[in-house]
């Protein structure tokens, strides 16, 4: 298994909201993909946008001004 | 075989509704069910229809779409959901069967019911609505356009009565998705139900309700969502609220190629070519001795449908005469719109429903107009 990194952790209220984040992300060749929300955030089950910590400031700023719905924003490691 | 029941389903679809299905049967996993490449790829199609339907329908948001399996289910979200004991419905002896049961079943827990009576040809005068609204009345519900009689109720004057009395309106679209543009924040619509297989041209078992954001609505059915696992209720956020379970996703790509293809076509130029060819076949009919006509055809405003009976013949050996002996299908028999049946006097008789698709052809049209001909001249109706 490989090593756990840092990583930007956003999670979504529901599927769709995800891959509005997916397109979004894709359209403005943002950096990163979906993942299953790790259980160190959440029990449930889900999808989850995974980012560099680097790119929280230019990510959540972009995901603010075009108005994508999140549920939270964090770091952790996955 | 000359397939004149599109109003049932259609049959006819285009060529990349097919390819759509059959590339969606060999790559889709289950959406929203992990992250790997196929249940991504089975979440973009779900997402990517929504949009595609919500700007077909002037939606306020892909996520206030939940795919449901046709237009029956999403009544039943819509009416068992939002409705409670000692609320009053206006609705109309249009509707079909799965508005009218929906209604029943809600009548036997409280709910009161007006149901609005049409003229001698099946209108309902929109100013009908207006009078019968109570201090208790909660929503009005109706169909666009009738199934039996090709009818279309205003549904913008409807929606302006239901939005001054600050009402919730329900739309049941099945048989105009498709062929008449449906805006629905113009048309001040609140749930729009509507089903795939039809005009929309999409595969069987698709379909979908439109709420209007704000309205909330009770889950027909609960179950697995891929998300919020831990939780003893359903997601209450939409469109996870009103879909449980896994969704349809090789019909809703295949939804999503039959929109994307009326969108090239253009809504009008399939409208067109369908009202062409219901004139046609009207024109050619109206004056034989024995035909009786069942609708409003002094205007273009209607479905491409054309209803009608033979004498007293019987409607199911109408039907079957023209398939056996022409090869041209049908619709006979009661329409799933009983009240509509009782209005109109054809309980006994059922009626013989012609229904076009912009697929079809002159030649077929002619061909329909010739069998109806010759069967008016064998059942010995003409002097």
């Amino acid at each position: 298994m490989r090593k756990k990194e840092q990583k930007l952790i956003i999670t979504f209220h529901t599927t769709e909201e995800a891959m509005e984040m997916e397109e979004f992300c894709r359209q403005r060749q943002i950096e990163g993909r979906l993942i299953p929300v790790p259980r160190s955030i959440s029990a449930g089950c889900g999808l989850a946008w995974c980012a560099s910590p680097e790119s929280r400031q230019m990510i959540t700023n972009a995901i603010a001004q075009a108005g994508i719905k999140t549920q939270a924003i964090q770091e952790c490691e996955v | 075989m000359i397939y004149l029941d599109n109003a049932a389903t259609a049959l006819k679809r285009p060529d990349c509704v097919k390819t759509a299905v059959a590339e969606a049967l060999c790559s889709l996993g289950n959406a929203g069910r992990g992250a790997h490449e196929a249940t991504l790829h089975a979440s973009r199609n779900l997402y990517s229809t929504r949009k595609k339907l919500n700007q077909f329908f002037n939606g306020e948001s892909p996520s206030q779409i939940a795919f449901t399996m046709n237009a029956t289910e999403s009544l039943n979200i819509a009416i068992k959901g939002i409705l409670n004991p000692g609320d009053h419905v206006i609705t109309t002896v249009s509707e079909h069967n799965s508005v009218l049961r929906p209604l029943y079943q809600m009548e036997e827990k409280g709910i009161e019911i007006t149901i609005l009576p049409c003229d001698p040809k099946g209108r309902i005068a929109s100013q009908d609505f207006a009078k019968a609204i109570r201090k208790n009345t909660r929503a009005i519900i109706c169909a666009h356009g009738s199934n039996l009689t090709g009818n279309l109720i205003d549904i913008k004057a409807v929606g302006q009565i239901a939005h001054s009395h600050n009402l919730l309106f329900i739309v049941d679209a099945s048989q105009t998705a498709g062929i008449i543009p449906i805006d629905v924040q113009d048309l001040k619509i609140h749930v729009l139900c509507f089903t795939g297989h039809k005009s929309l041209l999409g595969p069987q078992g698709t379909g979908g309700i439109y709420v209007k954001q704000g309205i909330n609505i009770r889950p027909l059915k609960t179950g697995g969502s891929g998300i919020q696992t831990y939780e003893k209720n359903h997601p209450p956020q939409m469109p996870t609220a009103l879909e449980a379970g896994t969704q349809n996703g090789h019909g809703i790509a295949g939804l999503h190629a039959a929109i994307t293809y009326l969108q090239d076509t253009g809504i009008h130029n399939i409208r067109q070519q369908e009202l062409k060819l219901m004139r046609r076949f009207h024109q050619g009919i109206k004056d034989i001795p024995g035909i009786k006509l069942y609708g409003d055809y002094d205007t273009d405003n209607r479905c491409p449908i054309v209803t009608l009976n033979l004498a007293d013949w019987d409607s199911s050996l109408v039907s079957d005469q023209l398939f056996t002996k022409y090869h041209i299908a049908t619709r006979p028999g009661a329409h799933c719109a009983p009240l509509m049946h009782q209005a109109l006097g054809t309980v006994e008789q059922g009626a013989v429903r012609f229904s076009f698709s912009h697929y079809n052809t002159e030649e077929e049209i002619d061909t329909a107009i010739q069998a109806m001909k010759q069967l008016a001249e064998e059942s010995s109706i003409q002097p």
